[in-house]
C-alpha cells in the first residue's frame, strides 16, 4: 500500500482525503477544526487520528500535499487602466489563482485607493494597465503611488512591456518586493493569464502560508501546492479535459457553496451557439472562475438580506409558500451569520439551509454565466454576448458542505438551470447533476499534480 | 508605429469594409486596433485608452451613423482623449444628402476627417500619416 494523504487547511475545517495509490482507490476522508490560532499542526492531528481509527488498515503514510485557504484565504487587489478592460483582466488572473479580489481600481490611483489599500488587510496587489505598445502613463502613475505608500505587500507588475523596466525602476528604488511579469492584457480583449497566476501561486506557498501560520504545519506534512480554489479549478479541468487516452466529460461547471463565499468554475470556451450571435468584450479564460463574497450560508448569509426581498426568499423555498415571515427571516440568517459551524437540527432548519443554498446558486449563477442583449439592426435582430454560453453545459457539479449534506442536493442545483424570469442569461438548459458527495474535489487537484490519471479516475468514480 | 482604433458603430453588422481598413493601414505601417462591428463608442474609447491610439476610425454603412457619432467628440474629451484624431466614413448619414453639408456637420460634431461612400481608404491612410506627423 502506497498512501498519498491530501490535505486542506480550511479555514473551518482541516480536511483529510487518503488515496491508496497502488489499489488506485480512495481509502477515506476526515475533518477536524482548523486550529489556525494555536498550531494549525493540532487540528491536522486530531483529523489524522480519527483517519487512522476509521481506516487501522491504512499503512505508512508515503507523501503529503496541501492546499489551504485558511485565515481568510489569499487575498488580494487588482489594479488597472479601463475597468471592463486590463483591470478586468487583472482581476480575473487573481482569481484564477484561487484569490479573493478584495479591491479593484482602475485609472489611476488617488490618495483615497491608496488610503484604502493601506487600510485593507491584502496579500498581494496585481498592477497591470495598458496593452503592449499601449498607455505607458498610468501603469508608471500608479507606481509611483504605490512606491510612495511604502506597503508591505508583494506587487505584481503584468502591464503594458512597454513600461516594464520603468515600473521596475521605481519600486528598486523601495524595498518593495516585486514580480514582472507578462502582461494580462497583450493585445486588446485578449487575455493572458498564466504568468501573473503562477507567481501569484509562488508568492502563496513561499510567503503567505508563513504569514498565517500554516508554514508551521509544513515541516510535518510536506509541501504546500496552492490555494484551495484552485485546487478546486484544476480538478475541474482535468475532469473536463480527460487525462491522454481516459476521456473527460466534456464542458461543465462546479458549484462550490460555503458558508463565507460561492465558487462558480466553468471550463469551457463558452463562444457564441448561433450565427447571430456577436461575442464582444475581454476573452473568457477557458477555465473561469468567479467568487461572491456575498453569497453563502453561514458568515455570509446576512449578506443575502440585501439581495432578495422576504417575498423573494420565500420562493426558494422547495414549497414554494411557507409561512417564513421577515422577522424570522431575519432571526435565522442573524444565528448563521454569528455561529458560523451552526448544523440545523429540525427539519425547518434545515429547509431554511436548503432556501439559502437556493439563493446563492441562482445568483452565482447569474454573476457568472454570459448574457446576450438584443439590438435591433436594419438586417433584423442581432444578439450581442458577453461572457460564456452555457447552454450546451453537460454537467453541473456540486460541492462544499451544504450541499453534500444536503436530502435532495440535485433539487438546489437545478436553480443553475434557463429561468424564464432571466431569459437574457446563457445558463445551462438540459445538464446531469453530480455530487461531490466525499468532499474530494480539492484533493483531486491536488493529486493530479503528480497522478493525473488517478485523480480522473477517482473523480469519474466518486462524483455521483 | 502608430496605433489606430478601428470598428464599425452601432447596431451596423458590415464587415467587409471593415476587414479592407485593416488590412490596408496595416499594410502602410499602422499598428492596427480592429474592436469589428456592432461596437458602441464606449468600446472604441476603452481601446484607445488601453492601446494609447493617435486615431480613432469610425465607420457606419447603415445610415445611423449620425445618430451613433453624437457626443462622440464630447465623450472622447470626457475620457482624457481630445488629443486623439477622429475620422469617420462610410454611408454615415440617412438617405441621399449633399456630402459637402455632411461633412461640414460631421465636422461642427469634432470630427477630424469625414469621408464619403466609396472613399478610398488609400487616400484616408494618406491623411492619417499627414495628420499624425504634425
Amino acid at each position: 500500500m502506497s498512501v498519498q494523504l491530501l490535505v486542506d487547511f480550511g479555514s473551518t475545517y482541516t480536511k483529510l482525503t487518503a488515496v491508496d495509490l497502488e489499489a488506485e482507490k480512495l481509502i477515506g476522508t476526515s475533518r477536524a477544526m482548523t486550529t489556525i490560532r494555536t498550531d494549525v499542526n493540532e487540528g491536522f492531528q486530531v483529523a489524522l487520528e480519527k483517519l487512522r481509527k476509521a481506516h487501522p488498515e491504512m499503512g505508512e503514510i508515503d507523501a503529503v500535499s496541501a492546499c489551504s485557504s485558511a485565515a481568510g484565504g489569499l487575498k488580494m487587489a487588482a489594479i488597472g487602466l479601463v475597468e471592463e478592460l486590463t483591470a478586468e483582466a487583472a482581476k480575473r488572473a487573481c482569481l484564477g489563482a484561487g484569490a479573493l479580489v478584495e479591491h479593484v481600481f482602475s485609472h489611476h490611483l488617488g490618495k483615497k485607493e491608496i488610503k484604502t489599500l493601506k487600510q485593507a488587510d491584502i496579500d498581494i496587489i496585481l498592477l497591470a494597465g495598458g496593452t503592449d505598445g499601449g498607455n505607458k502613463e498610468c501603469i508608471l502613475h500608479n507606481a509611483k503611488q504605490l512606491a510612495e505608500a511604502g506597503l508591505d505587500v508583494p506587487i505584481i507588475v503584468a502591464g503594458n512591456k512597454d513600461a516594464a523596466d520603468e515600473v521596475a525602476q521605481i519600486f528598486q528604488k523601495t524595498d518593495i518586493e516585486h514580480y514582472i511579469v507578462d502582461n494580462v492584457m497583450p493585445k486588446l480583449q485578449k487575455l493572458h493569464v498564466e504568468p501573473a497566476k503562477d507567481v501569484i501561486r509562488q508568492i502563496f506557498i513561499t510567503k503567505i502560508i508563513e504569514g498565517k501560520g500554516i508554514k508551521q504545519a509544513e515541516e510535518k506534512i510536506g509541501e504546500f501546492i496552492m490555494p484551495t480554489p484552485e485546487a478546486v479549478l484544476q480538478a475541474a479541468e482535468l475532469l473536463s479535459k480527460g487525462y491522454e487516452e481516459m476521456e473527460g466529460y466534456g464542458d461543465l461547471v462546479v458549484l462550490d457553496i460555503g458558508g463565507a463565499t460561492t465558487d462558480v468554475h466553468t471550463i469551457g470556451e463558452g463562444v457564441p451557439k448561433r450565427a447571430e450571435v456577436i461575442l464582444k468584450g475581454l476573452q473568457e479564460p477557458f477555465a473561469k472562475r468567479t467568487v461572491e463574497g456575498d453569497l453563502g450560508v453561514r458568515h455570509s448569509a446576512n449578506a443575502l438580506l440585501s439581495l432578495v426581498s422576504p417575498y423573494e426568499f420565500r420562493q426558494y423555498y422547495e414549497n414554494g409558500e411557507q409561512e417564513a415571515d421577515e422577522d424570522y427571516i431575519e432571526k435565522s440568517v442573524k444565528k448563521r451569520h454569528e455561529e458560523i459551524g451552526y448544523l440545523p437540527d429540525t427539519d425547518e432548519e434545515r429547509e431554511f439551509d436548503h432556501a439559502l443554498a437556493r439563493i446563492c446558486t441562482d445568483y452565482s449563477m447569474s454573476r457568472h454565466v454570459g448574457q446576450v442583449e438584443v439590438v435591433y439592426t436594419p438586417l433584423g435582430n442581432m444578439y450581442y454576448q458577453t461572457g460564456k454560453d452555457l447552454t450546451d453545459i453537460q454537467y453541473v457539479i456540486g460541492t462544499g458542505g451544504i450541499l453534500i449534506n444536503a436530502e435532495d442536493p440535485k433539487g438546489i442545483l437545478h436553480e443553475v438551470e434557463h429561468k424564464s424570469s432571466k431569459k437574457l442569461e446563457l445558463r445551462p438548459t438540459d445538464c446531469d447533476f453530480l455530487i461531490d458527495e466525499q468532499y474530494i474535489m480539492h484533493a483531486m487537484g491536488l493529486l493530479a499534480q503528480k497522478h493525473p490519471r488517478l485523480a480522473l479516475k477517482l473523480m469519474k468514480r466518486h462524483l455521483v | 508605429m502608430h496605433t489606430v482604433v478601428i470598428g464599425v458603430i452601432g447596431a451596423d453588422v458590415h464587415a467587409v469594409g471593415n476587414k479592407i481598413i485593416e488590412h490596408v493601414l496595416t499594410e502602410k505601417g499602422f499598428d492596427v486596433v480592429n474592436i469589428g462591428v456592432l461596437s458602441s463608442q464606449e468600446d472604441f474609447i476603452n481601446a484607445a485608452i488601453e492601446t494609447d491610439a493617435e486615431a480613432i476610425l469610425v465607420s457606419s454603412l447603415y445610415g445611423h451613423g449620425e445618430m451613433d457619432c453624437k457626443y462622440f467628440k464630447e465623450n472622447c474629451v470626457e475620457a482624457g482623449l481630445s488629443h486623439v484624431k477622429l475620422y469617420v466614413g462610410g454611408n454615415i448619414v440617412v438617405g441621399k444628402q449633399d456630402f459637402k453639408e455632411v461633412e461640414q456637420r460631421f465636422k461642427k460634431m469634432g470630427f477630424d476627417r469625414v469621408y464619403p461612400p466609396g472613399a478610398d481608404i488609400e487616400q484616408a491612410a494618406e491623411d492619417l500619416k499627414g495628420d499624425l506627423s504634425k
